[in-house]
C-alpha cells in the first residue's frame, strides 16, 4: 500500500491507530481517581508528543542514516518558529502558511549550515553545528531583538493586522486552519472517563503520519541506501567514483526542514516564540529522544520523544503530598522513609532520573526501546518454537 | 585606542581564559590517552567548584552559645553562634581558617577529585574504551545531567557566593606596577591566573621530565607498543584520568569566587571548552592551552563598547566564530596532530 512493503505497511497503520486513539489510549484512569495524574490524554502533552515526534524523526534522517551527530539541531527548530509566527503576525492566521513558511526558512538556514559542517565529520560536525546554533542563540537574544523580540520573544498582539484577515479594532487574532481554532476540544464523558478530542492536536497528528510516511520512503529509498552507505564506509563510497556531499546535503537539508516543521507547528499551536528553543540543551534534548528510543530505526524516535515528554509532564508533577498518599497504607517510619529515598527522583527533580535513565539505555541497550522491545520479543518466540523459520525471521529482524 | 585599554583586555581575558585552558587540558589529557569524548568535564569543573562551597560550610559549622556578658534588647542573654573551629584554633585562628577557606579547599579537593576520578574511570568509562565516540559523548552527557542534578539537590539551584580570603579580595593598580596609569585589575584574578599557570606548568612538566609521564606519553603515540613491551599502560591511563580530573576540579575551586558556583555552571563552561578544544587541535596539549587563553582574550576584546559599536553582538559569538572560521581553514585545529579523530 502507499508504495510500501507488507511490514512497513502494518507499522504505518499501527502507528496511524495509535496517533488516532491516542486521547482514549493516554487516558486509561477515571477523572477524579489518584492515578489520574498520569493520564497524558490531555491536548496540550498531546501535541507536544506530536511536535517532538516529527523534530526526533527529522533529526533521525541525519543521525540514524548517516551517523553524523548534530549538535545544534533545535536552532532549525527555533528558526522555523520564527518563520511561522512572522507569517502569522504580517500575512494569515491560517496555520497551513505559516508551517510552510517554518519549514522554507529552517530549510534555507540548514542549506547554509549544512554546506559548510559538512565539509568536517565526526565530532568536528558537532562542534561546528553546537556553534551555528549557540550562535544563532546568543544572536537572536541580543542583536536581532527587532526580529525575534529578543528575551520576551514573539507573541500574537493586538496590534499585529495580518493582511488576510480582517480583525476588529484591539483584538488578538488566534491561530486557526480556515476558521476552526487551534484550540477546539470535543470532550466526551464515558462514566467516570472524561476523553478530550483537540483539533489542534489531530493537524499535529496527521502532520506526524505524513512526516512518518516519508520517513519510511526515504529508509527504503536508494537515497536511503545511499546514505547508510556513507556511514558504514565513507572512504570507500569515495573511491568507488561517487560524490557523497550533495546525498549528505540532502539529508541535512531534510532533517533541517523537519526541525521547521516541528517548530512552526509548536507556533500554531501555542502561538508564539523564543530564543530559548535555540539553546543546546534543547538540541541536547532531541539527541537523548532518538537514542531513547532508537537510533536508525523509524518508529524508534517517536517513542522516544513520547516517552522524554511524558516523564518531563508527569514525574515533575509528583510532589510529597502524592507520595504520601501512595504510601499510606504503609507504616508511618517505612512510608516517611520509602517518600524520602523517591523524593530525589521525582517533581524537580526528574532530570535526575532522566539522566539514570538515559544512561541505561546508552550503557545496556544501544538500540534503545525498540531494541529492548525487540530482545523481549525474541524471548517469547524462542520459547514459542525453536524451529528453524523464526531463526529466519530473527535474521530478517536484525537486518531492519 | 590606549595601551593601558589593550592591557586591561588582555588582563581581562586571562581568568576566563585560564579556566578554559585547565578544563580543554583536562579533556585532552583523556581524550589522548583513554581516547574518550568526556561531555561530563564540566561536571568535574562543577563538583570542585562545590568542594570549595562545601568546605566552608563544614567550616563555618556553628554550635549555640549563651553569651552572659551581652543581652539583646529584651533583656535576655544574648544567643550567639560559635563555629567549631572557634572552639579548636581559638578565635582569631578560626576566624582566619573561615575566611581562607576558598585555598584550604584545594587540599579537599584533591583526594575527593582523584576518587570521583578513579570511579568514573573504572565504573563506567573503562566499558566505553572500544564503543563509538558518539556513545562516549552520550553517555558521559547522561552522566553529567546525573552529576549536576545530584548537586542540585543538595546544594539548590541557586548561585552561591563563595567569597575570596579577604587579603585578596578588592582590586590594585597593575598599571603602576609596569609604569602606567589606570589599569584596575582584582586581585583574585591575578591569583586565578598564576594558579593556572602554575597548575599547567605541573602538568607538563609531569608529561616531560617523569618516568610515569615519559611512559604515558609513549602510549599516546603507541599504545599497542608499550603493551607488548609489558607496561600495564591501563592502570597508567587510568591515574591519568585521575589528574586530569584534578586539574578541572582545581579549576572550578578556585574559580568559585569570580563566578558564584551554581549547578549549570559545568555545562556552560564545557561547551566553550569542546570549542576550545577543536580550535586548539584535538588531541594537542598545548594547543588546548594556547587556544584556551587565546579565546578568553579574544572574548574580552571583543566585549569592549568600541567594538560592539561597530559590530553589535560580536562579543556574544565570538568563540563561535572563531572556531567555524578556524575549523574551515585549519582543519585539524591550531596545533592539531593527523590521524586524530579523522576516521
Amino acid at each position: 500500500m502507499l508504495g510500501l512493503n507488507q511490514k512497513d505497511t502494518k507499522l504505518l497503520i499501527i502507528v496511524t491507530a495509535m496517533v488516532v486513539f491516542a486521547p482514549f489510549l493516554l487516558n486509561p484512569f477515571p477523572q477524579g481517581s489518584e492515578l489520574a495524574q498520569f493520564n497524558g490524554g490531555y491536548p496540550d502533552l498531546l501535541q507536544r508528543f506530536m511536535i517532538f515526534g516529527i523534530f526526533a524523526i527529522g533529526f533521525n534522517i541525519l543521525f540514524g542514516l548517516t551517523g553524523y551527530l548534530s549538535f545544534g539541531h533545535a536552532a532549525f527548530l527555533g528558526v522555523g518558529s520564527y518563520g511561522a509566527i512572522w507569517m502569522m503576525k504580517l500575512v494569515s492566521l491560517n496555520v497551513i502558511p505559516a508551517i510552510i513558511m517554518g519549514v522554507i526558512v529552517a530549510g534555507l538556514f540548514a542549506v547554509v549550515v549544512g554546506f559548510i559542517s559538512l565539509r568536517r565529520s565526526g565530532i568536528y560536525f558537532s562542534i561546528l553545528t553546537l556553534a551555528f546554533a549557540q550562535m544563532s542563540y546568543q544572536l537572536a537574544y541580543s542583536v536581532l531583538t527587532p526580529i525575534t523580540g529578543g528575551e520576551t520573544g514573539l507573541q500574537l498582539k493586538a496590534t499585529d493586522k495580518p493582511i488576510f484577515e480582517d480583525l476588529a479594532e484591539g483584538e488578538i487574532g488566534r491561530a486557526n486552519l480556515f476558521g476552526i481554532e487551534m484550540g477546539e476540544s470535543f470532550k466526551l464523558a464515558l462514566g467516570d472517563w472524561v476523553f478530550t478530542f483537540n483539533f489542534g492536536y489531530y493537524i499535529a497528528a496527521v502532520v506526524l503520519l505524513i512526516s512518518f510516511y516519508v520517513s519510511i520512503r526515504i529508509f527504503r529509498s536508494p537515497f536511503g541506501m545511499m546514505l547508510r552507505a556513507v556511514k558504514s564506509n565513507q572512504q570507500r563510497m569515495n573511491y568507488t567514483g561517487l560524490n557523497s556531499k550533495p546525498y549528505m546535503l540532502a539529508a541535512f537539508v531534510i532533517s533541517g526542514m523537519y526541525a521547521g516543521l516541528a517548530g512552526g507547528l509548536m507556533v500554531a499551536m501555542d502561538t508564539q516564540a523564543g530564543p530559548e528553543r535555540m539553546f543546546w540543551t534543547a538540541s541536547g534534548e532531541v539527541v537523548l529522544m532518538t537514542i531513547l528510543g532508537g537510533v536508525g530505526t523509524l518508529i524508534g524516535p517517536v517513542l522516544g520523544s513520547g516517552v522524554i515528554k511524558y516523564m518531563e509532564n508527569i514525574i515533575s508533577k509528583i510532589n510529597d503530598n502524592i507520595l504520601h498518599q501512595w504510601f499510606s497504607i504503609m507504616p508511618d517510619g517505612i512510608e516517611d522513609f520509602l517518600v524520602a529515598v523517591i523524593h530525589p527522583f521525582v517533581g524537580k527533580g526528574w532530570h535526575l532520573t532522566l539522566g539514570l535513565v538515559f544512561m541505561a539505555v546508552v550503557i545496556f541497550l544501544p538500540g534503545g526501546l525498540v531494541e529492548g522491545g525487540q530482545r523481549i520479543g525474541r524471548l517469547f518466540n524462542r520459547k514459542k518454537s525453536e524451529s528453524p523459520s523464526s531463526a529466519k525471521a530473527e535474521a530478517a529482524e536484525r537486518g531492519v | 585606542m590606549s595601551a593601558e585599554g589593550i592591557i586591561l583586555q588582555v588582563l581581562n581575558g586571562l581568568d576566563k581564559g585560564s579556566a578554559y585552558a585547565l578544563i580543554a587540558l583536562g579533556l585532552t589529557l583523556i581524550f589522548g590517552t583513554l581516547g574518550v569524548v568526556n561531555f561530563a568535564h564540566g561536571a568535574l569543573f562543577m563538583i570542585g567548584a562545590f568542594c570549595a562551597v562545601t568546605l566552608s560550610r563544614l567550616l563555618s559549622l556553628s554550635h549555640v552559645v549563651i553569651d552572659e556578658t551581652k543581652t539583646d534588647f529584651l533583656g535576655k542573654p544574648l544567643e550567639v553562634n560559635v563555629p567549631y573551629v572557634f572552639d579548636m584554633f581559638g578565635p582569631e585562628t578560626g576566624q582566619a581558617i573561615i575566611d581562607w577557606s576558598v585555598p584550604l579547599a584545594i587540599l579537599f579537593s584533591i583526594p575527593v577529585m582523584v576518587l570521583v576520578g578513579f570511579a568514573m574511570e573504572r565504573g563506567l568509562i573503562k566499558h566505553f574504551y572500544k564503543r563509538p565516540h558518539a556513545d562516549q559523548i552520550l553517555v558521559t552527557f547522561g552522566l553529567a545531567i546525573v552529576m549536576q542534578e545530584i548537586i542540585k539537590a543538595f546544594f539548590g539551584a541557586n548561585p552561591i557566593p563563595t567569597p575570596a580570603p579577604p587579603a585578596f579580595s578588592g582590586s590594585f593598580d597593575f598599571g603602576a606596577l609596569i609604569g602606567m596609569e589606570n589599569i584596575i585589575y582584582p586581585y583574585w584574578r591575578l591569583v586565578y591566573f598564576s594558579f593556572a599557570m602554575i597548575i599547567i606548568g605541573a602538568v607538563f612538566a609531569f608529561l616531560r621530565y617523569t618516568t610515569f609521564g615519559m611512559v604515558v606519553r609513549a602510549g599516546m603515540a603507541d599504545r599497542e607498543t608499550v603493551g607488548i613491551l609489558g607496561i600495564n599502560i591501563d592502570r597508567r591511563f587510568t591515574i591519568m584520568f585521575a589528574i586530569a580530573a584534578c586539574v578541572a576540579g582545581l579549576a572550578g575551586v578556585m574559580y568559585t569566587p569570580i563566578n558564584p558556583p551554581n549547578y549549570h555552571m559545568g555545562m556552560d563552561f564545557l561547551v566553550l571548552s569542546f570549542v576550545v578544544v577543536v580550535v586548539g587541535g584535538m588531541g594537542s596539549l598545548p594547543g588546548a592551552v594556547l587556544a584556551g587563553f587565546l579565546l578568553g582574550i579574544l572574548e574580552s576584546f571583543a566585549s569592549m563598547s568600541e567594538v560592539i559599536a561597530i559590530l553589535p553582538g560580536i562579543n556574544q559569538i565570538i568563540i563561535y566564530l572563531v572556531a567555524i572560521i578556524i575549523l574551515l581553514t585549519r582543519p585539524r585545529g591550531l596545533m592539531g596532530r593527523a590521524g586524530v579523530m579523522e576516521d
